[in-house]
């Protein structure tokens, strides 16, 4: 039975969170009630069995317990015994803790958590910790920051929700693209820091991916929005590369190098799928776009026959849609795997002239790799120099410095 | 729930307009105010006098000073502000972002404090 309860643990208790949170309007007192709900499971249901709908049991259960708890604690302050009388007179229909209400209420705490008026840094931590489930410890694990700082974080982003009134609903129809995109671009963040840490030992973190991934599927299935089902093609085809992007000691293998008979098909195809859902239904963006370019690559049996004329105008495609000099240079890299290193080479001196992008080490590397290949070996030094000196991931370190090894010996890889 | 909403925009530019571009302000500030007591959202609101004429007092050791100029010298200048009755943050927000000085400024939304 214990075991039984911690599978719907597992499946079901942010659910249910959701839920509480509704009908109590507080994240703390939620929490509590949640565990509370699941502590009288484990009295209750070794003798009386699984009751036949135990999500409904353990929202009840949980909103009486936490009736009780303010009640208990009336005696110290009185605004808390106010509230336990408003929410004992409140009738919960049967129906708010139906299935139905459910879902809503799952949308509901995924928008309150990546409400824009949070700050970026707060909208992350909260989704992971209320939507997702992590502990504190996890994430502050995952994203290098000290326990203490990220709970922190987390109370004054609750405090923020409570205090200035952020309401617990899903936007109006009109508010929903701008609002959309702040929960996908918290999704995908989480994504990218699964996909490439921004430092440490390893390059991927995948249990920072696989939690990415959850609530994509979760996105796509409560609002099937063509971003949203872009976003999770997007992620499923990058992650399905995931087994053949470092060595079995942990360096670095590039694309063109990578053993694609690694890579994860049966994932693959879902992107692929996927990806045809969201373009059929036009109202596309940019998660769709670099989904389309990470689909080109995962139809390509090798880089040499990758359609990089496809790819190169998917980028322009995707320039368009999300001008930022990182698609540029995305952009230039394509082109010179279209045109050749030299012609990469200007679109990428263009891009560094301007300034923006003086300090993002994958601008460098890129540099490094173009005159690499033109047999620009100085140049090429002094780009994978300053790549180098940008990076905080050891294995990001090790590559740059294999990189600087062969070119200072004359013996550059036969990696092209 | 009561929301204050700031109003920061920069003063000098207020001041190089010409006199048309001033009264089409106006004119804006006035339907909006309209539109949000039509709505049941205004409480009140004031323009302020440029920051030229501000004096920033403090009592230290129980002697007052006074300095003259605003609490803080920034690019946007604290010009003017409502008090609106909204249902939740995103109501707030939302007669915030008609207000006509967030086109140009930016509208510091905070809920008021209930002792």
């Amino acid at each position: 039975m214990r075991e039984r309860i911690g599978a719907i643990y597992r499946s079901d208790s942010r659910r249910v969170l959701a839920t509480l949170i509704r009908l109590l309007g507080d994240f703390d007192l939620a929490e509590e009630a949640l565990h509370d709900a699941f502590a009288a499971a484990l009295d209750a249901w070794p003798a009386d069995g699984v009751p036949e709908n135990p999500r409904a049991w353990l929202v009840s259960t949980g909103r009486f317990k936490a009736i009780d708890r303010l009640r208990r604690g009336a005696r110290f302050d009185a605004a808390r015994a106010g509230l336990a009388e408003q929410l004992d007179a409140e009738v919960t229909p049967a129906f708010e803790i139906e299935d139905e209400g459910l879902e809503d209420d799952r949308l509901r705490l995924i928008f309150t958590c990546c409400h824009p008026a949070l700050s970026a840094d707060a909208r992350i931590a909260l989704t992971l910790r209320e939507v997702c489930g992590l502990e504190t410890e996890q994430i502050a694990h995952a994203f290098l920051t000290s326990a203490p700082t990220l709970a922190q974080r987390i109370v004054r982003a609750k405090g923020k929700i409570r205090e200035a009134r952020i309401p617990y609903q899903v936007p109006s129809l009109a508010d929903l693209p701008g609002r959309l995109d702040a929960v996908l671009h918290v999704v995908y963040l989480v994504f990218n820091e699964g996909y490439s840490a921004s430092g440490g030992d390893s390059l991927t973190r995948p249990d920072l991916s696989a939690e990415a991934i959850r609530l994509g599927r979760l996105l796509t299935e409560l609002l099937p929005e063509p971003e949203a089902i872009g976003l999770l093609a997007l992620m499923l085809l990058h992650d399905a590369r995931r087994a053949s992007r470092t060595s079995p000691d942990g360096e670095i293998i590039l694309l063109d190098a990578q053993d694609r008979a690694l890579w994860n098909r049966e994932q693959i195809d879902e992107g692929l799928m996927l990806i045809e859902r969201a373009l059929s239904m036009r109202r596309f963006g940019p998660y769709a776009l670099q989904a389309a370019i990470a689909a080109v690559h995962a139809e390509a049996r090798d880089s040499a026959g990758t359609d990089w004329r496809q790819i190169a105008g998917l980028y322009d495609v995707l320039l368009r849609a999300d001008p930022s000099p990182v698609v540029e240079l995305n952009r230039a890299a394509a082109i010179a795997m279209r045109d050749g290193p030299e012609a990469g080479l200007a679109l990428i001196d263009a891009i560094l002239a301007r300034g923006e992008l003086a300090d993002y080490l994958f601008a460098h590397a890129a540099r490094g790799d173009m005159c690499r290949r033109l047999g620009r070996t100085a140049e090429a030094i002094a780009a994978y120099e300053r790549a180098r000196a940008l990076t905080n991931q050891a294995p990001e370190r090790r590559f740059f410095e294999r990189r600087l090894a062969e070119l200072r010996s004359g013996n550059p890889s036969s990696q092209t | 729930m009561k929301y204050l909403c700031l109003i920061y925009d920069d003063e000098s530019a207020m001041k190089n307009m010409t006199r048309e571009q001033g009264q089409a302000i106006m004119a804006d500030y006035m339907a909006f105010t309209e539109g949000i007591k039509k709505s049941g959202h205004y409480k009140s609101g004031e323009a302020l006098k440029p920051t030229h004429t501000a004096s920033t007092v403090r009592v230290r050791q129980g002697k007052i000073s006074t300095t003259d100029g605003p609490f803080a010298e920034t690019k946007e200048q604290l010009g003017g502000f409502y008090l609106i009755e909204a249902k939740d943050l995103n109501d707030a927000i939302q007669v915030a972002s008609r207000i006509p000085g967030a086109k140009t400024g930016s509208i510091e939304v905070r809920p008021v404090e209930v002792f």
